[in-house]
């Protein structure tokens, strides 16, 4: 099945529901907005003609521009997206599902942006939502166990944001 | 006793007890296993048949920092890993030898300046007696930095009747061989030739103005 097949077969499923789609990228993707992620994915698991099994894996990416003088030619807002990569192993098609985010919720530095969790939907998000929390700085809400994966329990702050200050010092090692 | 036949008159040797608890604790050193990294495949083929750790009577590797000497620190410390670093460490009997192994190790190596979460240096978590760059080294520079701490084990002080025994200083900076044009007899005069030689090299290297 063909990314534009998918598309139609969504569209007529949960049209409304379908915020942006882009067929002519290497991997076409639709844009759902965080309060219906849910019933679009859930659509996607169970329809018979699309049949997504397959969680491949979660992307936190951060869209900023530290420099001041090239934020005029970057050709983004500031903001963040959780990018969902599925594969349907028995009609063997696959597919991307984009969320977009502001950096922080409410624009509130430090209060961290909020997308529903897809663990019971798909089991295998579980730790890559959690990857996603520690690096990204994405809060899943629903999660069973949202704790730091890679990092210290007690790390401050998400070091794939693209304005993340290095820690000094973390339990009296030198940081940099 | 094929190796030490006709070596010695009426087969004795004379030696102090000290030399003889050194030689006997150099013989020995017992290397805790601890890869954290790429660093520690050099280490396991180290200890390995092509090289043989076991000939310098290092091949022994513990599994428990109770029962070993030297902590060979193999791989990238991160911030998490530096507590258990500094735990094991602290679990290890005196004496105790730490040789950081490896750039990272060294100094962050490749994580310098974007790793937000390595240790710039295990010398900042346990205290380091000898440092192995590369990146990772040569199974010769490990095995090299091995006989440096036996060199160190070998220029320690064990008989000090009652007083606070010294720390351990290095005995020597390490056999190397020159090449004839830069070595001599005397070792004032084969310095002197070294420092001419660098001198000349470094005034080599100055790129000249075009």
């Amino acid at each position: 099945m063909t990314a534009t097949e998918i598309i139609a077969t969504l569209d007529a499923e949960c049209g409304s529901k379908i915020k942006d789609k882009k067929t002519d990228a290497i991997d076409p993707f639709i844009v759902v907005e965080p309060a219906n992620l849910v019933a679009v994915c859930t659509t996607l698991r169970d329809h018979p003609k699309l049949r997504f099994e397959s969680l491949n894996c979660i992307s936190g990416v951060d869209y900023l521009e530290p420099d001041p003088k090239k934020v005029a030619k970057a050709g983004f807002e500031p903001h963040v997206e959780v990018v969902y990569h599925l594969c349907s192993i028995s009609l063997r098609h696959r597919f991307v599902v984009k969320v977009l985010l502001p950096r922080w919720k409410d624009d509130k530095p430090g209060e961290l942006p909020e997308v529903p969790s897809l663990v019971e939907i798909w089991p295998a998000a579980d730790w890559h939502e959690r990857e996603v929390f520690d690096l990204t700085g994405v809060m899943f809400g629903g999660h069973p166990g949202l704790y730091r994966i890679l990092l210290a329990d007690d790390w401050v702050g998400h070091p794939l944001r693209k304005d993340y200050e290095f820690p000094l010092e973390y339990h009296g090692i030198r940081g940099r | 006793m094929g190796m030490l036949e006709g070596r010695f008159d009426e087969n004795f040797f004379v030696t102090t007890i000290e030399q003889g608890i050194a030689w006997a604790r150099e013989s020995s050193m017992w290397p805790m296993t601890f890869g954290l990294a790429c660093c520690a495949i050099e280490m396991m083929a180290v200890g390995g048949p092509r090289y043989d750790l076991d000939r310098f009577g290092a091949g022994a590797f513990r599994a428990t920092p109770r029962q070993a000497d030297l902590m060979v620190v193999a791989g990238t410390v991160n911030m998490k890993m530096a507590s258990r670093v500094r735990r094991l460490y602290n679990q290890m009997p005196d004496p105790k030898f730490v040789i950081a192994m490896g750039a990272c190790t060294c100094g962050g190596g490749p994580y310098y300046k974007y790793g937000y979460n390595v240790v710039k240096g295990v010398d900042l978590v346990v205290p380091v007696d000898v440092y192995i760059p590369g990146c990772p080294p040569r199974p010769e520079a490990l095995m090299e930095g091995i006989m440096r701490i036996q060199d160190k084990v070998r220029g320690m002080r064990y008989l000090t009747k009652g007083q606070a025994i010294d720390l351990p200083i290095p005995a020597r900076t390490g056999y190397i061989q020159l090449p004839p044009e830069l070595d001599d007899a005397d070792p004032v005069k084969a310095l002197e030739k070294q420092i001419a030689w660098a001198k000349m090299n470094k005034e080599k290297a100055t790129p000249t103005k075009a």
